[in-house]
């Protein structure tokens, strides 16, 4: 497949194979896109939508190399998120999953540039929205659907659910359900770091609301003070549930909160620019210690699957956003514009990503619940021998080593 | 000061809950005032009266004035305006904070935190600062009008992070009361008395019974006394102790026993702590049996201090030992929650072997 053998041989191969390894071989593809695009890894720049605003820094410059490969790669990734989360939207509705949900189409250029600038060995650790965080750390749609129903091949077994994903052997410490609680464990990732000196660093991800938790001051106080190679990123999408930033927040320049912590604000919508500060701050940080990016992004989607969304925002704020930054159509045009595609080669690509997850949704049905037993399982690291359950305790018993 | 005025509200409301019923025998509460209102409506009103009858009254948590994820505070920040209906941000530890430095000035703080699950981060907040102010400071300051409500338990598919009930953390804690409602009417006799109660008070809602539970509920103003353990269904073979949305199911199972023959009394214990134990007690004189059932994990449940309790004060009496059953010994689960839960089958097969025994 085109495009699977094109990031293979790229630089950045891990990165995105797993993204590629999941969007199975396609014929069609490496006839539609022109290989000579495909494969071409030839340096060009493009500059930021917007400049960066720095707090305590100097801002990184607004041209950011990129290559086509690349573009079309971030194209492919991101067109797979928005996908997979409309499909998860849909398996809610049907009731196939059950708890609680997150979307966080919208946001995908977050997701996507942050793993454009670092390597598996760095550590990324978020909130409760993290599907599209763990596809980009390259988990597998099949485990991203299988974990969404509660089946066994999913990335926690099933036992987590759509909050709880994590990926170990690419440094995914994964969804956290607690607002803000992620950030010091992010900053505990980090001063572990430091130790092993191997210039890895560990981004912590959390929302507008959360930065008011206190615990996000704790940990950027401990983290200033030890120079950890901390990056918090906070993914500003304007609302914490149903509550506008300016509600929340006396001043919502949250790359400004770290008072003495440098900060960075960036547009969270265009991929590049993600991109352009993640490496940026990754540099910072190995340095000089903690930074804040502020990602200025957008949820299309309500907070939860019970949230339509439309009750403290208008249907124009959301339109006027898809209409003027949406991230995967930024990308969609640069590709375009620079003749890497045609528009109907980004279709077809679009409909092989549909049937991709489509399949993926099919075989994830297939697996199984998890075995019983796993609800006494991993509760210590041994069993401790729980006796008793099932709905009729007559039906059921199970004494577990 | 503040303990003056907080005198003068409860004297006033006792006046109040004077009218015609101050018992919480159903069927004297539907009165032709009544109207058929669910769990979430309930609570509602009782926020709405007691905005309406405290000037210094104020109802406050995250995405409170919109009215909150279950629509609890619907309506109130209209009526009595944002300077007294207000949403916070997300920061459970400063919301209790501020909760008890405003109550320590003689006003009424009723704060919701928006899951039981959420609670923790402001435990210190509870148990260190509102549970001892009074105490420590030798009665000069207190946070008796405190009101923290959070809803708790199960929902059916909540999961991890949307279904905990942590009440037993909170009986550990002398200095707070800790109340949990069963039904429409009771939510709103007891919240009323848990705001208008001179201590700081844990108020855990069923949230699986907010749009489920829909009963008759007096439109006025009434409250339902704390520390009042309720029998709510007589028998003579065996006593079953619960609280909140766990009692319908063990309502279901008393029925399913009856057809067997098994005589069950039912008992609503309402305020966990203080608790009322002479009610319990005197049950169990009477049946000589004690099954104790809550959601929370049975380990360091309080149906372990019911039991330890009971069993001081009847050990002569009791024919069997106490039976508890509860959540398992595991984090909430995400799948499975029907094995983990106390239920009807499970608390059936438990009364007839506390039978047998
Ligand atoms: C301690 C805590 N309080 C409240 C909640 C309920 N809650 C879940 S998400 C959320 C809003 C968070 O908003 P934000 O941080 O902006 O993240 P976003 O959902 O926009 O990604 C709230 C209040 C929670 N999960 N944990
Ligand atoms: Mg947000």
């Amino acid at each position: 497949m085109a495009l699977l053998h094109l990031t293979s041989s790229s630089s950045r191969s891990n990165l995105l194979k797993p993204i590629s390894a999941a969007l199975s071989y396609s014929p069609s593809l490496r006839r539609s896109i022109s290989s000579s695009a495909a494969d071409d890894s030839r340096t060009f720049t493009i500059e930021t939508s917007l400049p960066f605003t720095a707090h305590q820094c100097n801002p990184p410059s607004r041209s950011v190399d990129t290559n086509p490969k690349e573009l079309l790669t971030f194209f492919r990734d991101m067109a797979t998120m928005r996908r997979m989360e409309i499909a998860a939207d849909s398996l809610y509705k049907a009731k196939l999953i059950r708890g609680f949900c997150h979307l966080y189409d919208g946001q995908e250029a977050v997701a996507v540039g942050m793993e454009a600038s670092i390597t598996k060995k760095d550590s990324i650790i978020t909130a409760y929205r993290d599907h599209c965080t763990f596809l980009g750390r390259g988990g597998t749609l099949l485990e991203i659907f299988s974990e969404l129903m509660g089946r066994q091949a999913g990335c926690s077994k099933g036992k987590g659910g759509s909050m709880h994903f994590y990926k170990k052997e690419a440094g995914f410490y994964g969804g956290h359900g607690i607002v803000g609680a992620q950030v010091p464990l992010g900053c505990g990732l980090a001063f572990a770091q430091k130790y092993s000196k191997d210039g890895t660093v560990s981004f912590a991800l959390y929302g507008d609301g959360a930065a008011n938790q206190g615990q996000l001051f704790e940990a950027l106080n401990i983290s200033a003070l030890w120079d950890l190679p901390v990056i918090l990123v906070c993914e500003n999408n304007h609302y914490g549930m149903g509550t506008a930033e300016w509600r929340a927040a006396k001043s919502p320049s949250y790359y400004k909160r770290g008072d003495y912590v440098p900060g960075l604000k960036v547009d969270g919508m265009d991929v590049l620019a993600v991109k352009q500060a993640c490496k940026f701050a990754k540099e910072h940080a190995l340095k000089n210690g903690p930074i804040i990016l502020e990602m200025d992004t957008y949820r299309y989607h309500g907070h939860s699957m019970s949230d339509p969304g439309s009750t403290y925002r208008t249907r124009d704020e959301i339109s006027g956003v898809r209409q003027e930054r949406d991230p995967v159509e930024r990308v969609r045009k640069l590709v375009l514009s620079h003749d890497l595609a045609t528009e109907k080669e980004l279709k077809d690509l679009e409909k092989e990503i549909r049937k991709q997850v489509d399949e993926a949704i099919a075989q994830a049905k297939e697996s199984p619940m998890p075995e019983p037993s796993e609800l006494f399982s991993n509760v210590y690291a041994k069993g401790l021998g729980v006796e008793a359950f099932g709905p009729d305790r007559k039906e059921l018993r199970a004494v577990l080593p | 000061m503040a303990t003056t005025s907080l005198r003068t509200i409860g004297r006033s409301v006792c006046r109040v809950s004077r009218r015609g019923f101050s018992t919480s025998c159903d069927d004297k509460l539907v009165q032709p005032s009544s109207k058929s209102t669910n769990l979430y409506s309930a609570i509602n009103q009782a926020l709405h009266i007691a905005l309406e009858t405290d000037p210094r009254a104020y109802v406050f948590g995250e995405d409170v004035g919109f009215g909150g994820v279950f629509r609890c505070t619907t309506g109130l920040a209209d009526r009595f305006g944002k300077s007294r209906v207000f949403n916070t941000p997300l920061c459970e530890q400063g919301i209790i904070g501020f909760g008890i430095g405003l109550a320590a000035m003689g006003n009424r703080a009723v704060a919701e935190i928006q899951f039981a699950d959420y609670i923790y981060p402001a435990f210190d907040q509870i148990v260190n600062e509102a549970a001892k102010f009074r105490y420590r400071s030798g009665n000069q300051f207190n946070c008796g009008g405190l009101t923290i409500r959070a809803p708790y338990g199960a929902v059916g598919h909540g999961g991890h992070y949307h279904s905990q009930s942590p009440e037993a953390f909170f009986c550990h804690v002398p200095g707070i009361k800790v109340v949990i409602p069963r039904s429409p009417q009771q939510a709103k006799g007891l919240l009323l008395s848990c705001i208008r109660d001179p201590n700081p008070v844990v108020f855990f809602e069923p949230k699986w019974l907010y749009r489920l539970a829909v009963e008759e509920v007096p439109e006025y103003d009434y409250m339902l006394p704390l520390s009042e353990a309720e029998v709510i269904r007589e028998g003579s073979d065996i006593t079953l102790v619960g609280w909140g949305a766990q009692l319908s199911v063990m309502e279901q199972a008393c029925l399913d026993a009856e057809k067997e023959g098994i005589s069950c009394e039912l008992i609503d214990l309402k305020t966990l702590i203080p608790w009322d134990k002479e009610t319990i007690e005197s049950s169990v004189r009477k049946t000589g049996r004690l099954l104790i059932s809550h959601e929370a994990p049975v380990t360091g449940g309080f149906g372990a201090e019911i039991s330890a309790s009971i069993v001081e004060r009847c050990f002569l009496r009791l024919e069997a030992p106490v039976a508890r059953v509860c959540g398992l010994d595991t984090p909430f689960p995400l799948v499975f929650e029907p094995f983990y839960m106390p239920t009807k089958n499970k608390i059936l097969d438990a009364i007839k072997s506390t039978i047998n025994y």
